[in-house]
């Protein structure tokens, strides 16, 4: 095979991101949660609403069905999801000493969703919300390594939480039908659990966005903005692809595995023809890739904590797994991770 | 490997036509391929005859690509 052709903002030299902790203590999962909205919505649902068909999306995404909204608060489902970690890794609220939430946006602009969680569930820790899109549960557990490495933490909350249904354009039939609604959460101690991490940034404003508010200021000049998810698929799915190559290829060389090694690749839901894109071009078997956007949808940052809360429940991770996270998105961001499992795997 | 060989194999992996049966005359949508098969697709001949194909490339027919392609090894 003839080197890979990367993408043109792949080009510029940049310092390595892989950080490993070889020998020093890091983290370890020690609790999964999750939660979706009640409101399930089928694509056959979704084609009363606009000009598409079951067929049409789950032959080119995978996704047969996803949870939106209706009554729940974001918030709501982060708290959900944040106390199911909690009892799984049985750690009071008032043992926390972090709670990070990924998000692209909370309920309100201000407090973040981390503050609003910390109050509901009765935690005294510092709070704060991470965006970084579809990568942001990842970020967030690279922030939480600096904590553990400055040793100003003991437990730590990290949630990834997002409303899609609030982003899209309902009347864009190309965009509804991809994402969904929930929240997943982990609760994290020190441990030798995190081998590896890394994670990239590539500003890009034309790609994958969804605007801001603008306001209703007297004194700047109004501007027309369509104000929903706007999103190039093929550049996106060629970003997509190649960060995930190279970002597992990245992680599992630094953690000093190969590609066999890896027990569990939990790849970031977006589009099933990008996990396959990506697991054409590597050698980590076919069997170990685990998904769960055929009823979830693309739900951003929170798809892989989701995914870790569906695999642990249901007694599929065993004690000394290796897990590969990768996730791609919004930013242009990406960033991938190897755990080592060190919890005990759920009697079924 | 010829660049239409190479395009050959490629669809014959992806979809339920043989090799010898894709000229430069198929179609990729009548192949069935959508617009994120036809970008895989790309990336795989880039990848194969290190070339840089820009992603916006109107492409219908096997020929549009492999003379895309030999145009930018020349």
């Amino acid at each position: 095979m003839a080197k890979k052709q990367l993408m043109p903002w792949f080009n510029t030299v940049r310092p390595k991101y892989e950080r490993v902790m070889k020998n020093s203590m890091s983290f370890q999962i020690i609790g999964t949660g999750s939660a979706y909205p009640v409101c399930i919505k089928t694509n056959d649902e979704l084609s009363q609403l606009v000009d598409t068909t079951d067929e049409w999306i789950s032959s080119r995404t995978g996704i047969k069905s996803r949870h939106i909204s209706t009554t729940e608060s974001l918030s709501e489902l982060a708290v959900t999801a944040a106390k199911q970690a909690l009892e799984d890794a049985n750690v009071k609220s008032e043992e926390l000493s972090l709670i990070i939430c990924a998000t692209i946006q909370g309920d309100y602009v201000t407090p973040s969703l981390a503050c609003v969680v910390q109050k509901e569930i009765g935690a005294k820790c510092p709070a704060f919300d991470v965006n970084a899109a579809c990568s942001g549960f990842i970020y967030g557990l690279d922030i939480a390594l600096g904590y553990y490495e400055r040793k100003k933490a003991d437990k730590v909350l990290i949630i990834a939480a997002e409303t899609m249904s609030k982003h899209v354009n309902w009347k864009d039939r190309a965009t509804c039908v991809l994402f969904g609604d929930g929240a997943g959460a982990v609760v994290l101690s020190a441990g030798d659990g995190l081998v590896a991490i890394k994670t990239t940034a590539s500003g890009a404003t034309d790609i994958l966005t969804i605007p801001g508010r603008t306001g209703n200021n007297p004194f700047s000049e109004p501007k027309a903005i369509d104000d929903y998810l706007y999103m190039n698929g093929p550049e996106v799915f060629k970003f997509a692809v190649t960060s995930m190559c190279r970002d597992l290829k990245d992680v599992i060389a630094a953690a000093g595995l190969t590609e066999t090694e890896i027990d569990m690749v939990l790849p970031h839901q977006a589009n099933l023809k990008i996990i396959e894109g990506a697991m054409n071009r590597l050698k980590i078997p076919e069997e170990k890739y685990y998904g769960n956007i055929e009823h979830s949808g693309n739900i951003s940052a929170a798809s892989i904590p989701i995914l870790l809360d569906e695999l642990n429940k249901a007694g599929l991770i065993k004690k000394g797994f290796k897990l590969a996270l990768s996730s791609f998105g919004g930013g242009l961001t990406s960033a991938a991770c190897v755990i080592k499992w060190n919890k005990e795997a759920v009697q079924k | 490997m010829t660049v239409l060989n190479k395009v050959a194999e490629i669809l014959a992996d992806h979809t339920d036509v043989a090799v010898e049966e894709i000229t430069m005359e198929t179609n990729f949508e009548k192949l069935g391929l959508d617009s994120l098969d036809m970008v895989d697709l790309v990336m795989q001949m880039e990848e194969e005859f290190d070339v840089k194909i820009a992603i916006n490339q109107q492409l219908a027919q096997v020929s549009d690509l492999v003379k895309l392609i030999e145009g930018l090894q020349n």
